[in-house]
């Protein structure tokens, strides 16, 4: 993005055109870019894939907050109980089938 | 029809006719292919730029659907600017929870690899609890920022004080031992934050001391590719075209002085870069819509170049927005629809 202050910059192009990140499935898709160097296309339609919906549901916070409670993929305001952080990352990986870098780490100093 | 009320490159709104308009987006499109040598925006491509700008809307957005990811390029770094007495970690949650961040950036104030590497333990211990403490993608970013390596601050001799004494072959012989050294602390820092578990490392203003400094990243991100094959590496460029400081030094055969986005991302592809951030300045003297046409024509060269995904530069002073701190949404809203729709880029 680029720097600018945040109510001008970040949110305004969150709003113009921005997936939405854990309020949708945005971080998911970045992830497969960030993985696999997927173009966006291809990383929503495999994203899509993998949760069984369709490419135009992954920008939809109603449809994506209701399957991130259920597969503890995180969100934004966690109730009790649920996953959050690191907890989120186990199965964000498993669902996307990647490595992620933190996690990896992290089983390796708590000996999982 | 009323006048079409629009902004100039520096925010300064103005009222346009619908064929000044059109006469403006013409000469954007016009002005980029020229430089670049690549094509024009086509008729419809044109009517639909003339569309989101000629909206009286304030706030404008993408189709359903075309929604796109962003990365973020020192952008979490502005809650600290606010003076809220909130730690970086904080501000990494408020953007992923409450901005919508696709993914987020740490960084340190300084922002330079030069800068972070005597106090890479105390960022690494930052970074291992925001790794503990997040969901999204968490990136590290810094610039090469090549121009620290010169003296006072720097070991080698100062290249612009060589240049303006006419030492031209002494000036290059320095830019290119600051190579060196700027290669070295940039595999040293972005190792050091892989090991801590960093999604990837964000190099932000490649380029920004001219062509060694882009070589420099190259290089740098050649090395980290083949230490780590699954880091991911973003490159975002400081400006359109890259400064020839140098003048001589070359990547894999190009010469690296002179290029635009369309050939820089093959570059950046080859030394094994993930996500490629091209950068189109703006010309204060225009207005929003002459930018726009003119960074669009650059970035669509870019996008259909790329095999690797492409996150426009899009914030103040680029992307076809104005340079000013406060950015109008109004502005913000058209550049970025503009830019995802009619480019059909990757991310911002």
């Amino acid at each position: 993005m680029g720097v600018g202050d945040v109510l001008g910059m970040a949110a305004t192009h969150a709003i113009a055109s921005g997936m939405g990140g854990m309020r949708t499935a945005g971080d998911l898709v970045a992830r497969m870019q960030m993985s696999r160097r997927m173009r966006i296309r291809q990383a929503k339609e495999y994203v899509a894939g993998r949760l069984k919906i369709g490419p135009s549901d992954l920008s939809d916070p109603l449809i994506m907050s209701e399957i991130r409670e259920d597969l503890k993929l995180g969100l934004v305001n966690p109730p009790p109980h649920y996953a959050v952080g690191i907890e989120t990352k186990f199965h964000i990986a498993e669902l996307l089938g990647i490595e992620i870098r933190g996690l990896k780490l992290f089983k390796e100093k708590a000996g999982l | 029809m009323s006048k079409i009320k629009t902004r100039m490159g520096d925010a300064a709104l103005v009222e346009l006719s619908e064929s000044e308009l059109r006469s403006d987006l013409e000469e954007g499109t016009k002005d980029a292919a020229q430089r670049g040598k690549i094509p024009p925006l086509s008729p419809d491509e044109l009517d639909h730029l003339f569309d989101i700008y000629s909206s009286s809307a304030r706030v404008v957005g993408v189709d359903p659907g075309n929604e796109v990811v962003f990365t973020y390029d020192s952008t979490v770094g502005e809650i600290n600017r606010t003076l809220i007495p909130v730690h970086r970690i904080a501000s990494l949650q408020m953007f992923e929870r409450l901005l919508g961040a696709d993914t987020i950036e740490l960084g340190h104030n300084d922002y330079s690899f030069k800068a972070v590497k005597p106090v890479i333990s105390d960022e690494r211990t930052v970074l291992e609890q925001a790794v503990l403490a997040t969901t999204v993608p968490l990136f590290y970013g810094a610039m090469p920022n090549l121009g620290l390596y010169n003296q006072p601050e720097g070991p080698v001799p100062n290249s612009s004080k060589l240049m303006s004494e006419g030492k031209i072959k002494e000036a290059r012989e320095s830019m290119e031992a600051a190579v060196e050294f700027a290669v070295r602390d940039m595999v040293y820092v972005a190792g050091e934050l892989y090991e801590s578990g960093v999604d990837g490392i964000d190099f932000d203003t490649t380029g920004s001391a001219g062509d060694a400094d882009f070589l420099a990243t190259l290089r740098a991100v050649e090395i980290l590719r083949k230490k780590y094959p699954d880091m991911a590496i973003e490159m975002g460029m400081s400006g359109e075209f890259v400064l020839g400081m140098h003048g001589g030094v070359a990547y894999e055969g190009t010469r690296l002085a002179g290029l635009y986005p369309h050939q820089q991302v093959k570059l950046a592809e080859k030394a094994g870069v993930t996500i490629f951030g091209p950068v189109v300045n703006t010309n204060t003297s225009r207005t929003c819509a002459w930018n726009a046409a003119r960074v669009i024509t650059f970035l669509k060269a870019c996008v259909e170049a790329s095999t690797i995904p492409v996150h426009a530069n899009m914030g103040m002073g680029v992307g076809g927005l104005p340079v000013t701190p406060f950015v109008p949404v109004d502005a913000v809203s058209r550049a970025s629809k503009a830019v995802v729709e009619l480019t059909r880029l990757d991310g911002l």
